[in-house]
């Protein structure tokens, strides 16, 4: 478990009130900090703003956008919304479980890849199209998806692009 | 961020900005641009844009070079327009970094060859006047067509989009030039709120967030509750799978929506304004922050709004990821802090709404249009559309569609015009099967229906709903079985779990159609399904549930026999359901290529190089990659 020490936590807070409604941004804080939820830094929220420790633990696990554990390097997003869907998007998670040895969703056993499902990202016109990290892929096909992975794999020959690209 | 951000103090100080506006939105010199939302950059619009800048800088060549939002034209991203003084703006489609050295090279004469449309002006729904770039000529350009005689736009009357693909969304400045804050300053100094109230009675808007309550009533169910302070909210937590119309407004032109909502505030007696947006949307929250803060500096959000003694000042807050926060009360509960469960209605959010006090949500796409109904007159607005829904609205036409593109189109148009036209149909060698509207709570109308003109009264007769704006169209490759399954699969998830009967009636649902996917299903499997759906929708409490059947019932009704397919002959006619298909490869066509081989998820192709290959079942995943990489057809689904 990871240890933080909570002057340095209450520096990172400074931007938020102890306030209520900041318990849900300041998840996302630590979220995009530690790319999950530590169980020391939620009980220091809860204590922080006054907030029962299973409240915290309600909302933590009621929005898809926190995790409670530790996940892989880079964060494989790949989009089910109906457009992806129906071009497709599924045998696009499929491949993506077959090039890193993920079932369906979760970590890869090599901790570089987490496999996640997003409902939409917005890029249906491109359908379908995933996310690895920041990038997004567009108009993929089952063929380039081991390419594109390649990029972000320690190692990798090419690293991966500033932007994404029409695949 | 621009250098010369002026204060605002008085009208003559907004035209200032807006001279600055339109010099850099039509400079006396070549200017060129790329659109850079995100769907833009997904394509690599970013990566075009950095060869832009390398070619003019390296070559110190003395054009403009500005980003744009998205002027909807998706399946062609990433776009770069190069716009020469006195000349038609031209677009090219598909740009790659390589052809930008190409297309710069021949200034100011076109590449013809590479070169998707011209576009001879642009017209503006706020003011309603029409720029023309050429100087009065036609603009005609050889071989090219102009965007008034592509089918994609010529139909389409820009309202909310008015901005997008045309401004810099960066650029405060630009937006005045377009007429923007005008509307503000009518709604501040010229009409009292009572008047700004009747134009939105008048004009007949409704939501735009899919339920379609007339916009003018709940302002006024606003204006008229008891309880200080109130709050105005702009939903923009765009969950809806297929639909990212906010999206394009909020990454296009975000001023619009955030000078909606100070017209808001003034009418209803608002000081504060929380815009909810998705946390997937890192570009939207990056564009509305900007102009957040130039407004701010800018006097047009604080206290004292351009000394009219009216304060107004607007925060974001963020979504977590959760489908139901599109609901109003469960967004509300999560602004708070809370995990985004509804609550019954009455109290509406009117009456009781954030922290208790009486507050007015509208969806982006509501706000956008507001500063134009100011500005215009609601009559003018209320001219447009039919009987009862009036205006425009925002459509994101994605799937199995030639054109995929974001359009907006007077209500009424007919979805036969949307899908065949504007869109271009589906792509040759497929049939058009159905349109699938409103997301997971809309329905899926089927081909022969397409005459049905796109109001809300007419979606909802036909089982569907307006819903935000997604609109799915879905080939002969597309089961409706299996789409049935995705959308119970979603609202499965999606279900907050407050409600037993939504809760455990989604999940029930889904089995049922998933058993009947894998042709295990009886035919009273069906009954049971249309009862069920029956039941979720009159005993759940918002409108996730109430609407969750309607994905199933519409399919069942209008899709019946693809059930009984699967039921009574174990057989899928799409060829989607997994367990009810087989791959092999036809030994007349196979050439032994390979190239199935290496691809295979299974390891089920057996074969060498030059020799047939084949397919061991037992090993086949029915992935389907053997027949995405087959460039001779040789892989037969059956």
């Amino acid at each position: 478990m990871l240890h933080v020490e909570s002057a340095t936590l209450d520096e990172a807070f400074a931007q938020f009130d102890d306030r209520r409604e900041n318990l849900i941004p300041i998840l996302q804080e630590v979220q995009a900090t530690y790319s999950y939820l530590p169980e020391d830094i939620l009980r220091h929220v809860s204590r922080k703003l006054k907030v029962p420790l299973p409240q915290v633990y309600q909302v933590a696990t009621f929005y898809r956008c926190f995790s409670l554990k530790p996940r892989g390097k880079h964060v494989v997003q790949v989009c089910l919304g109906t457009a992806c869907h129906v071009r497709g998007g599924t045998r696009i998670l499929e491949r993506v479980g077959t090039e890193t040895g993920v079932a369906g969703v979760g970590t890869s056993p090599d901790l570089e890849f987490v496999v996640e499902t997003v409902r939409c990202i917005g890029c249906c016109g491109l359908a379908p199209v995933m996310r690895v990290d920041k990038d997004i892929y567009a108009t993929l096909e089952q063929t380039k998806v081991k390419r594109v992975l390649d990029r972000y794999r320690a190692g990798g020959r090419r690293a991966a692009k500033k932007g994404a690209s029409r695949e | 961020m621009s250098d010369h951000l002026c204060h605002v103090t008085d009208l003559e100080a907004l035209e200032r900005c807006a001279i600055h506006g339109r010099a850099s939105l039509y400079p006396e010199r070549i200017k060129i641009m790329v659109g850079m939302a995100t769907c833009g950059r997904a394509a690599g619009a970013a990566e075009v844009l950095e060869a832009v800048h390398e070619e003019v800088e390296g070559k110190h060549l003395p054009y403009a070079v500005a980003e744009t939002g998205c002027i909807g034209w998706c399946s062609q991203e990433p776009l770069l327009d190069v716009w020469v003084p006195g000349q038609p703006r031209v677009t090219y489609g598909r740009v790659k970094p390589g052809q930008v050295r190409d297309i710069l090279a021949e200034l100011p004469d076109p590449k013809t060859n590479l070169a998707l449309a011209v576009m001879t002006g642009d017209d503006n729904a706020l003011t309603g006047k029409r720029i023309s770039y050429c100087n009065g000529g036609d603009g005609h350009v050889d071989g090219l067509k102009s965007y008034a005689d592509l089918p994609l736009f010529k139909r389409q009357l820009r309202i909310v989009m008015r901005n997008c693909g045309i401004v810099d969304p960066a650029s405060f400045e630009e937006y005045a030039a377009r007429g923007g804050y005008r509307a503000l300053w009518r709604a501040l100094f010229s009409l009292t709120p009572r008047e700004v109230l009747q134009e939105v009675l008048t004009s007949g808007l409704r939501g735009r967030g899919g339920a379609g309550f007339p916009t003018g009533r709940k302002w006024q169910a606003v204006c008229e509750a008891k309880g200080t302070p109130k709050y105005i909210i702009c939903n923009a937590d765009e969950g809806d799978p297929g639909a990212y119309m906010d999206r394009g407004v909020l990454e296009g032109d975000p001023h619009s929506v955030i000078e909606g909502m100070i017209i808001g505030g003034y009418t209803m007696g608002a000081h504060e304004g929380v815009i909810y947006v998705r946390d997937e949307y890192p570009l939207a929250v990056a564009r509305l922050s900007e102009a957040i803060l130039q407004a701010q500096r800018s006097d047009l959000l604080g206290k004292d709004i351009l000394g009219s003694g009216f304060s107004f000042n607007i925060s974001i807050t963020k979504g977590a990821g959760a489908f139901v926060c599109g609901e109003e009360t469960a967004l509300i509960a999560s602004i708070e802090g809370r995990v985004g469960e509804p609550r019954p209605r009455p109290p509406y959010p009117a009456e009781q709404g954030l922290w208790g006090k009486p507050t007015c949500i509208n969806n982006v796409e509501t706000w956008a249009t507001v500063p134009v109904i100011v500005q215009r007159g609601g009559a003018w607005l209320s001219a447009i559309g039919t009987g009862k829904s009036k205006g425009t609205k925002v459509f994101s036409l994605v799937g199995n569609v030639t054109n995929t593109a974001l359009i907006e189109v007077p209500m009424g148009t007919t979805l036969a015009d949307v899908v065949n036209e504007i869109g271009g149909g589906v792509p040759a060698g497929r049939v058009c099967k159905a349109v699938q509207t409103g997301g997971p709570s809309g329905g899926c109308i089927p081909a022969a229906m397409l005459d049905l003109p796109v109001d809300y009264e007419s979606l909802t007769q036909a089982g569907s709903i307006m819903g935000s704006g997604g609109m799915i169209v879905m080939d002969d490759h597309t089961c409706m079985v299996d789409i049935a399954k995705y959308f119970l699969g979603f609202l499965e998830d999606e279900s907050c779990g407050k409600c037993f009967s939504c809760r455990v009636g989604t999940q029930r649902m889904k089995e049922i159609v998933d058993r009947i996917s894998k042709g295990r299903g009886s035919e009273e499997d069906l009954k049971l399904l249309e009862d069920l759906a029956w039941l979720v929708g009159e005993t759940s409490m918002c409108g996730l549930g109430q609407s969750a059947p309607n994905p199933v019932l519409t399919t069942l009704r209008y899709f019946r026999d693809e059930y009984l397919a699967h039921i009574r002959e174990h057989r899928c006619p799409a060829k989607v359901c997994k367990e009810l298909i087989t791959y092999s490869i036809d030994p007349v066509t196979c050439n032994g290529c390979g190239a199935c081989i290496s691809l295979c998820s299974g390891t089920a192709i057996l074969g060498e190089k030059n020799k047939l290959h084949t397919i061991e079942q037992a090993k086949c995943t029915k992935c389907g990659s053997c027949l995405e990489t087959c460039k001779f057809d040789a892989v037969l689904v059956n």
